[in-house]
């Protein structure tokens, strides 16, 4: 099913929304936020110079840093009382990015929602088990309203006590479940500690994994433990955006469809900020166009991806954003070598030896780097020459697919931390 | 015939072996005979111990990857030469050696843990030369 006619519109449809949602937001914000009349004046534009959606180019790009140099609220285009929503990303470094909500936009993210849910597979039938943390992270509440618009009825579980969320699985008959890709692992691992095969004895039979990039390798490994029949799909955002919302996979799992409407995609080089042709890989820049509170334009997403405007088997006729393969500060530069966790996570998947958790450490010895890869083994055995095996094979897999020599760590099962909300599988250590 | 090794693995860490000799300590444990063996990386803690079963089941609720495998468990002579013409019979009939370590209870008796290619076949052609292979009731009772 598909939930909005809009998500049909031809492209000229599409594209005159876009154009007119454009030069509104760009004026909205020269006349509304000083950074950002700073930031175009010194760039030599201003909101006339969007004539046609080509244009866009021309305008600055924003980043995490202009949300930092302007906390709390100083890239927010209303003012106070009309926000009904504040949330914060998880500033690890530094302070949070903070992010504002009025009434309109709040029902822009629930429809946005909604889209996603349904292409995901979501019913008014279904019972819904969101297991992201609640809280000023977006991914929870953002499925949450979604999801309820869907008429889908909400356990809004959050993360953490596995055994209790494993209960209310099997006991209030939940049919779908919201979490990141390693904590979904994580549940089907505690569902079988107690006894319960999450495939058989559980009616979960739809997965919306976000907030963490789902390789091919973690999804096929979630099918493994939940079963074949699980429909999973990958669902993207970040909360500067908006939070969940922004994109989504249907049925097809052929790319994530970009609520166009409201959001307008480029792909640039990293490196030169120059927008790349489609189909090319680089990195994702989001204009948010049919915001109030907090409009980014030309949001640098630092994550990696590709787009297509082929029109897809579902119906839709918005533009795909295929599965991320990292993000640009993920990137890891060994011994001069790029390397993207999602490779190395592709190798470890790829052995029945390994489970699916794993941490990159990356250090300095002298003036070389040095990787190693903790791995766990799925099941215990008496054989030298087996581990020996498996820690060969391992490795020489990874020489092929990074050209890099990694050290493998082999661990019991079970050793390594697991993850309730995004997962933390890199240490470098290197610029300690 | 054949008797029950309890095998733990274990990461290279410090004090790793402590635990799992602690764990075996807190249930009365005893060992008889062990083998490790290591890499830089992990060992292979081989144990022939009184209680196999529990020491398996205490390892593993704390957290230890183990399991027990049959091994066979042969008294030799105690003298120069025993063991070469046991393993002589045993290269005789293609049967191959993955690991092998003593077991010695007091000066006048000694023993052999091996693991074999092919663990009945092995206990049959020993048996043939009249060799027998203890059982961990066996092993328990020395």
């Amino acid at each position: 099913m598909i939930w909005s006619k809009e998500e049909t519109l031809s492209r000229a449809e599409i594209e005159e929304i876009q154009l007119s949602r454009l030069k509104e937001t760009v004026n909205r914000v020269y006349k509304l936020v000083p950074a950002y009349r700073e930031k175009m004046d010194k760039a030599g534009v201003k909101p006339e110079d969007i004539v046609t959606l080509k244009d866009l180019a021309k305008l600055p790009f924003v980043t995490k840093q202009d949300m930092r140099d302007n906390y709390p609220f100083g890239l927010f285009a209303v003012s106070k009382d009309k926000l009904l929503r504040i949330h914060a990303s998880s500033g690890t470094t530094g302070k949070p990015t903070v992010v504002g909500y009025t009434q309109a936009d709040m029902d822009t993210w629930t429809e946005c929602v909604s889209r996603i849910a349904c292409m995901g597979g979501a019913t008014e039938k279904d019972v819904a088990q969101i297991c992201f943390g609640y809280g000023m992270f977006t991914g929870a509440l953002g499925l949450h309203y979604g999801l309820e618009r869907v008429g889908a009825a909400i356990i809004p579980s959050s993360t953490g006590n596995s055994e209790k969320q494993i209960m209310y699985m099997q006991d209030f008959g939940t049919t779908l479940l919201v979490a990141t890709p390693s904590y979904a692992l994580r549940l089907a691992e505690v569902a079988k500690e107690m006894g319960i095969d999450p495939a058989r004895d559980l009616k979960i039979k739809i997965g919306l994994v976000g907030s963490e990039l789902l390789t091919d390798a973690m999804r096929a490994e979630m099918h493994k433990v939940w079963g074949d029949d699980m429909l999973v799909t990958s669902n993207y955002g970040m909360s500067e955006l908006m939070g969940p919302g922004v994109s989504g996979e249907c049925e097809y799992l052929c790319g994530m469809h970009i609520n166009e409407d409201f959001f307008i995609p480029e792909i640039i080089d990293p490196v030169t900020g120059e927008v790349l042709p489609e189909g090319e890989e680089g990195e994702l820049v989001i204009t948010c166009i049919k915001k109030e509170a907090l409009p980014l334009i030309r949001y640098r997403t630092k994550d990696i991806t590709k787009l297509t405007y082929e029109k897809c088997k579902c119906g839709r006729t918005f533009c795909r954003m295929a599965n991320l393969t990292g993000r640009s500060d993920d990137m890891l530069k060994i011994r001069g070598v790029n390397v993207f966790p999602s490779q190395i996570e592709e190798v470890i998947l790829s052995f029945n030896e390994l489970g699916p958790h794993y941490e990159i450490i990356v250090e300095r010895e002298g003036y070389s780097d040095k990787l190693t890869v903790r791995v766990e083994l799925a099941h215990v055995t008496d054989s030298f020459r087996e581990l020996e095996d498996i820690s060969r094979k391992v490795r020489n897999k990874l020489r092929i697919i990074l050209g890099l020599d990694a050290k493998v760590l082999l661990e019991s099962p079970n050793t390594l931390q697991r993850f309730e909300g995004k997962a933390k599988r890199i240490k470098d250590l290197r610029s300690k | 015939m054949s008797a029950k090794q309890l095998s733990v693995f274990i990461e290279n860490r410090q004090g790793r072996l402590g635990e799992v000799l602690n764990v075996l300590k807190n249930n009365d444990v005893n060992i008889l005979s062990l083998s490790l063996a290591d890499t830089t990386e992990y060992g292979l803690l081989r144990l022939i111990v009184n209680k196999p079963e529990i020491g398996k089941e205490k390892l593993a609720e704390q957290g230890f990857s183990t399991m027990l495998t049959a091994v066979l468990v042969i008294e030799i002579q105690h003298e120069a030469g025993s063991l070469q013409t046991l393993l002589e019979i045993l290269s005789k009939r293609d049967i191959n050696i993955e690991y092998m370590y003593g077991l010695s209870t007091n000066a006048n008796r000694a023993f052999v843990v091996l693991k074999t290619s092919d663990l009945n076949k092995a206990s049959d052609v020993l048996a043939e030369y009249g060799i027998k292979c203890l059982t961990s009731e066996d092993v328990c009772a020395l």
